[in-house]
């Protein structure tokens, strides 16, 4: 079967500045996998070569079989690749519900019509109210993003993601900025999707990574440093010396020297 | 805790669930005071006869602003070049009238929409790749270019001189041109009705809905599949095309026309006209071009030479305390107004 995702041989550069080197990674389809690594590792760069923010400098994207690499941002979206941002991008005017609406409506190509009303399609409305069920935030449909806690809105920001109806999710530090007294709200969201949805997740947290992922890529100064189960990452000695250790940043440009080698 | 609170908070779920679709589904109806703003164009025949030639001025301002809430106040376009159409629509009339002999008015002004779009079309499709001061940059440069142009072909522009004593025909081969512009106060309140009722039905469409959805996050459209950059194009050449109606409109009720229209004072005036009234908000331009209008209308026969003091001052009262302009303090006093009805 072909995998969900796969990234192969992704080089990027900015200038003389090397920050994607070589990343091989693949996703079957409902797969479960973290994207952890130091500080500047190129987590988010590798992401946004995937969604097509940015063009690759050498290597292929492949998305259910279809190369990928040469298309917008838009077209990988349509096609079913989603994602949400480390900082929340929502439409912080605009209501909850028509934020999710508006996912909805370029998944189905209805945002072309200009002479509708927006509200005569009661379809999109039901299935805008039934993500927004799903994740408890129906009594705030309609307030305006803004006015909502940070925590709430991210859970806007995975609602809008879910509402593309992906067969890859991308997600980038879900839980960032959510004081740890509502995170649990998030990660459950998190622990409970769509099985068949193949997941890669940016985390910090140690714990979230080894509770939800299958499988593990430790990414290194722009490269793969090893891959595998949460428990060979958590027995590999130099992860731990990257992440555990007294002085992380030496550990990390070792352990980059090392990857290097090694890609 | 907040969040406890949240998470047990059981307020029937099918009830709020019917709230929210109901808000949708009910948002584009047209509600009793939108007809307020047609009631007084309508009153204003009747109650002064004598001033329709003004009043024609006022409803091809409101129209040319109309355009520049869809830009500006739905997709987020900032324009300063947006007197570029309302010049095309204005000479397509005018030089069709002058050069070619055609005079029939409401054909004229449909040419005008098609070339007016066109040069939208055109334009917006290299201009709209670009955003913020760079695009503000580009959009001046189209119109002052157009302006030099017609500067330089002046044996077919009139150039600063104009075009003038243009005359028309008959509206619909009956209602005839009269001293005091009865007629074309009418007809320009007609294709004004016209013209709101399509720029409403794209505001209240999910076309519309992704109008905004740009301009309140450009990273996250294109990151949920949206082509923003054919409908920033579609958005610009359907307002280029209705500025160009605005334009030809102008010319129609003057009997002439001179280049001045693609003047940098004419897409600032009609940015400031809406921003006072209110963006996004579709009355704004309204409410905007006709306080401005009257404004200047007064004040300039009170002072000729420091008229523009009065407008400033309005507009620096306007960014200081109504910031969404006068629509916006109108819906507050709305609020104010129902919350003390309801206790």
């Amino acid at each position: 079967m072909t995998a969900a995702l796969q990234v192969e041989s992704l080089n990027r550069s900015f200038g003389a500045l090397h920050v994607t080197r070589d990343v091989n990674l693949t996703l079957e389809r409902g797969a479960r996998r973290a994207l952890i690594g130091p500080n500047g590792a190129g987590k988010t760069t590798l992401i946004n070569l995937i969604t097509g923010v940015l063009k690759p400098s050498s290597g292929r994207v492949v998305l259910n079989g279809d190369d990928i690499t040469a298309t917008s941002q838009a077209v990988r979206a349509r096609r079913g690749l989603a994602r949400t941002f480390q900082i929340n991008q929502l439409f912080r005017g605009l209501t909850v519900l028509e934020n999710i609406c508006m996912a909805i409506g370029e998944r189905d190509g209805e945002n072309n019509n200009l002479w509708r009303p927006a509200g005569a399609k009661r379809s999109v409305i039901d299935e805008a109210l039934d993500h927004l069920e799903a994740l408890r935030l129906v009594d705030d449909a309609l307030k305006l993003v803004r006015e909502l806690p940070y925590g709430r809105q991210r859970l806007v920001e995975i609602a809008i993601a879910l509402a593309q109806r992906p067969r890859v999710l991308l997600l980038d530090e879900p839980a960032a900025g959510v004081p740890s007294s509502e995170s649990h709200l998030i990660l459950d969201v998190v622990a409970g999707l769509d099985p068949d949805i193949a997941v890669l997740i940016i985390e910090h947290d140690m714990d979230v990574v080894f509770r939800f992922a299958k499988e593990i890529t430790v990414l290194v100064q722009g490269a793969v440093f090893t891959q595998g189960t949460p428990e060979e990452i958590m027995a590999n000695a130099e992860v731990r010396a990257v992440y555990l250790g007294e002085d992380g940043h030496t550990a990390a440009r070792k352990a980059g020297q090392r990857g290097g080698q090694h890609g | 805790m907040a969040v406890s609170e949240t998470m047990t908070a059981p307020t029937a779920p099918s009830k709020s669930r019917a709230r929210a679709a109901d808000f949708l589904i009910k948002r584009h109806r047209f509600r009793a005071a939108e007809a307020l703003p047609w009631l007084i164009a309508i009153a204003a025949y009747f109650v002064f006869p004598d001033r329709m030639t003004f009043g024609s001025q006022v409803l091809v301002m409101i129209m040319f602003a109309l355009s520049l809430d869809l830009l500006l106040g739905y997709a987020g376009i900032v324009t300063l070049g947006h007197a570029a159409f309302f010049g095309i629509g204005a000479y397509t009339v005018g030089l069709g009238a002058a050069k070619l002999g055609w005079t029939e008015p409401i054909s004229g002004l449909f040419a005008a929409a098609i070339i007016s779009a066109l040069v939208g079309l055109v334009t917006g499709w290299f201009l709209l790749r670009y955003r913020g001061l760079t695009l503000l940059m580009l959009t001046l440069a189209t119109a002052i270019m157009l302006q030099e142009a017609g500067n330089l072909r002046s044996d077919i522009s009139g150039g600063y001189d104009g075009l003038p004593g243009l005359t028309f025909d008959p509206l619909l081969g009956k209602f005839d041109y009269d001293l005091y512009g009865h007629t074309y106060y009418l007809y320009a309140l007609v294709v004004l009705a016209i013209v709101f009722f399509i720029v409403r039905r794209i505001v209240y469409s999910p076309f519309g809905a992704a109008l905004t959805g740009i301009r309140e996050n450009v990273r996250r459209m294109n990151a949920i599949g949206s082509p923003v950059h054919r409908r920033l194009v579609t958005v610009y050449t359907i307002a280029a095309g209705i500025a160009g109606i605005a334009g030809a409109l102008f010319t129609q009720t003057n009997a002439y026309v001179t280049l001045t229209v693609f003047d940098f004072d004419n897409s600032a005036k009609v940015m400031v006209m809406l921003i006072l009234g209110g963006t996004g908000r579709l009355y704004g331009a309204f409410l905007g071009a006709a306080v401005y209008m009257i404004l200047e209308d007064h004040l300039s026969k009170m002072s000729p030479t420091f008229w523009q003091f009065g407008i400033g001052l309005l507009l620096v009262l306007a960014v200081l305390f109504a910031r969404r302009g006068l629509m916006g303090l109108i819906e507050d006093a709305g609020k104010v107004f129902t919350r003390g009805r309801q206790s």
